[in-house]
């Protein structure tokens, strides 16, 4: 039991990073109905900025953390007027495979000015580990689950609160009627790679300081999992993506608990298609019904 | 001339002369071009048959398949373990890769493909995963390390007669009442079933065959790297044949055709650039996708095209102005 409890604060950790990036899928999906492979690079770049940031000495964790975050924004806004924008009205799978373009744009990027190799993070601050009850948590867990929930609720906060997060949800239910009410869906787009960015980013920083590694490829798996998170909540839904990056981040752990480690990545996809096909729309997603 | 083509024993005869032009062309090529520019043209090779595979899941059916490289895995580990373990000759191990790789994608079908869309993509990129972590796990496979020890058995002749063979096979197939009840499907699903085509059969007929194409892929490539490992199936390896599909135009053969050389072939012409390679290659990805969103062949009729070529002066002459 103790046990479990313990397995279940390392989940929640893991989960959050996961949730994290799945918010970006789950927000570009919602407002233009792509699929943006090129987050998990994004997630990799905002740790790679992390890294540097952390590096130069002069910055504290919440620095780098800022940084890497106002980076990887940029970034985001700048592949989607390049990248994706000439293709809004296309098909789907151009989208794609244009987004499949950025990702290994940007991985051998990195590749080329970072190197190859897996990089240690520098130590930010010291860890400490704290005694509740009978389990124990470290001071990163609980600086990932805290900031993580702390970008959540403001989330959450500015969609459901703020002028511009009204103009978000009016294009994701229809884009035309909101250009008619006056949106400026161009803007809206932006914002929401901007914000769907830099929270990749933020989710790279903690990860890095997480697992104490940084390289180029590890946005693939980590963006993999986090979409299947963000299907698994309901893509399109943004409670629905938190909740889905938990329970992807809790059933590794839970697995790796039960002595399957090495199936370990197995895991988020089993439950990916298992949700799917009892409930195709995700657990928070809205049921669409196909007119004719 | 129409109505002798349309007799199947035309067709049959004209199919066989084809068929072994191409093995007796691809052998003296193969004795003329030296060896590195003939790996490439394989490696061309293996890509078209399971791009055409893919192209028939995703470009005629309409369902976005992105794991494809599951079905080359099983493929090749499928006839690996036939010749290896075995000793079952080359070209029955290939038969064996792409029949168990069918086997597996009609079991898969039958759940996922009740899921559409964006839902039924990323089941197979799910299914994907699922497959390279099982096959690392495995001990016939000889799990993370490799299996070892294939015998280099595909030529350059081999992998090109097949390549036509399943070029034939699309084609035959697309004119067929199945292929025309599986573009209907890809047009609207709702629709066709609604005058009487059974939706899930085709479906998965469709998919069937695309992962047979894809074992048989996955079986020439074991016996031409003589080294498998899971990696060499990851996600990026799906990505690499769905782009050659989405490249060259989805549906369209002569596309895929044309995205299986293009796409083949440009790392290795990149291979000057080095270390940009990768680099480059990405953003002529986007480049194309931004210049030409359905393909490079999308929405081109061939045969339109090349009737139009050959008309063009007479119709100048006639003065038709338009």
């Amino acid at each position: 039991m103790n046990n479990l409890m313990q397995q279940l604060i390392n989940g929640l950790a893991l989960g959050s990073i996961y949730a994290l990036i799945a918010l970006g899928y789950t927000m570009v999906y919602g407002i233009i109905g792509m699929i943006n492979f090129a987050y998990g690079e994004i997630y990799m770049f905002g740790a790679y900025s992390g890294l540097v940031l952390a590096l130069s000495n002069y910055v504290n964790v919440y620095v780098a953390l800022l940084g890497a975050t106002l980076i990887t924004m940029v970034l985001g806004v700048v592949i989607e007027r390049i990248a994706y924008k000439p293709l809004r009205r296309s098909s789907r799978l151009s989208a794609l495979i244009s987004a499949i373009g950025v990702s290994i744009f940007l991985s051998s990027l990195m590749v080329r000015l970072k190197g190859p190799n897996t990089r240690g993070f520098p130590k930010l601050f010291e860890n400490k580990i704290f005694q509740i009850g009978s389990f124990q948590i470290t001071i990163y867990q609980i600086v990932i689950i805290g900031v993580a929930g702390l970008l959540m609720l403001g989330l959450h906060l500015f969609i459901n609160y703020s002028k511009t997060g009204r103009a978000m949800r009016a294009c994701s239910q229809d884009q035309d009627a909101a250009k008619l009410m006056g949106v400026n869906v161009d803007r809206v787009v932006s914002i929401t790679f901007a914000i769907g960015s830099g929270l990749a980013g933020a989710a790279g920083v903690l990860a890095g300081i997480y697992f104490n590694a940084v390289q180029p490829y590890m946005g693939l798996m980590a963006g993999l999992k986090a979409f299947a998170a963000a299907v698994l909540g309901g893509i399109g839904s943004v409670p629905g993506a938190m909740i889905g990056g938990l329970m992807i981040g809790m059933a590794e752990i839970l697995g790796v608990t039960v002595n399957l480690s090495q199936y370990k990545d197995a895991f988020a996809f089993t439950i990916l298609i298992l949700v799917l096909l009892f409930k195709p729309s995700g657990i928070m997603g809205r049921k669409v019904n196909k007119k004719v | 001339m129409k109505k002798l083509l349309s007799n199947w024993i035309t067709q049959a005869l004209l199919f066989l002369i084809v068929l072994g032009l191409t093995a007796y062309v691809s052998q003296v090529i193969n004795d003329v071009l030296p060896p590195y520019v003939l790996t490439i043209g394989l490696f061309i090779g293996i890509n078209l048959i399971m791009a055409l595979g893919l192209n028939l899941i995703t470009g005629v059916t309409g369902q976005l398949s992105i794991g494809h490289a599951a079905f080359m895995s099983i493929g090749a580990y499928a006839s690996a373990i036939a010749t290896v373990n075995y000793h079952i000759p080359f070209l029955l191990g290939v038969l064996i890769g792409g029949l168990v790789a069918g086997f597996v994608g009609i079991i898969i079908g039958f759940p996922t493909l009740r899921l559409t869309g964006d839902y039924l993509a990323i089941a197979t990129l799910g299914f994907a995963e699922i497959v390279r972590v099982v096959f690392t796990n495995l001990k016939i496979t000889n799990g993370a390390i490799g299996f070892l020890g294939i015998e280099g058995s595909t030529t350059f002749p081999i992998v090109m007669t097949i390549a036509v063979l399943t070029v034939c096979a699309m084609v035959w197939l697309e004119n067929s009442r199945n292929g025309r009840a599986m573009l209907a499907i890809r047009e609207d699903e709702v629709a066709s079933s609604a005058v009487g085509i059974n939706t899930t059969l085709y479906k998965i007929q469709a998919f069937a065959i695309g992962s047979v194409c894809a074992g048989v892929g996955g079986a020439l490539f074991a016996h031409t790297t003589t080294f498998i490992q899971p990696t060499d199936f990851g996600f990026l390896k799906s990505v690499d044949i769905l782009s050659i599909v989405v490249l060259g135009g989805l549906g369209s053969i002569p596309g895929t055709i044309i995205g299986a050389i293009v796409l083949t072939a440009a790392p290795e012409v990149l291979r000057p650039l080095a270390n940009y390679r990768m680099m480059v290659y990405g953003i002529l990805l986007i480049v194309i996708m931004i210049f030409r969103p359905y393909g490079l062949m999308g929405g081109v009729n061939l045969r339109q095209a090349v009737r139009r070529a050959l008309m063009w002066p007479r119709k100048k002459q006639a003065g038709r102005g338009e």
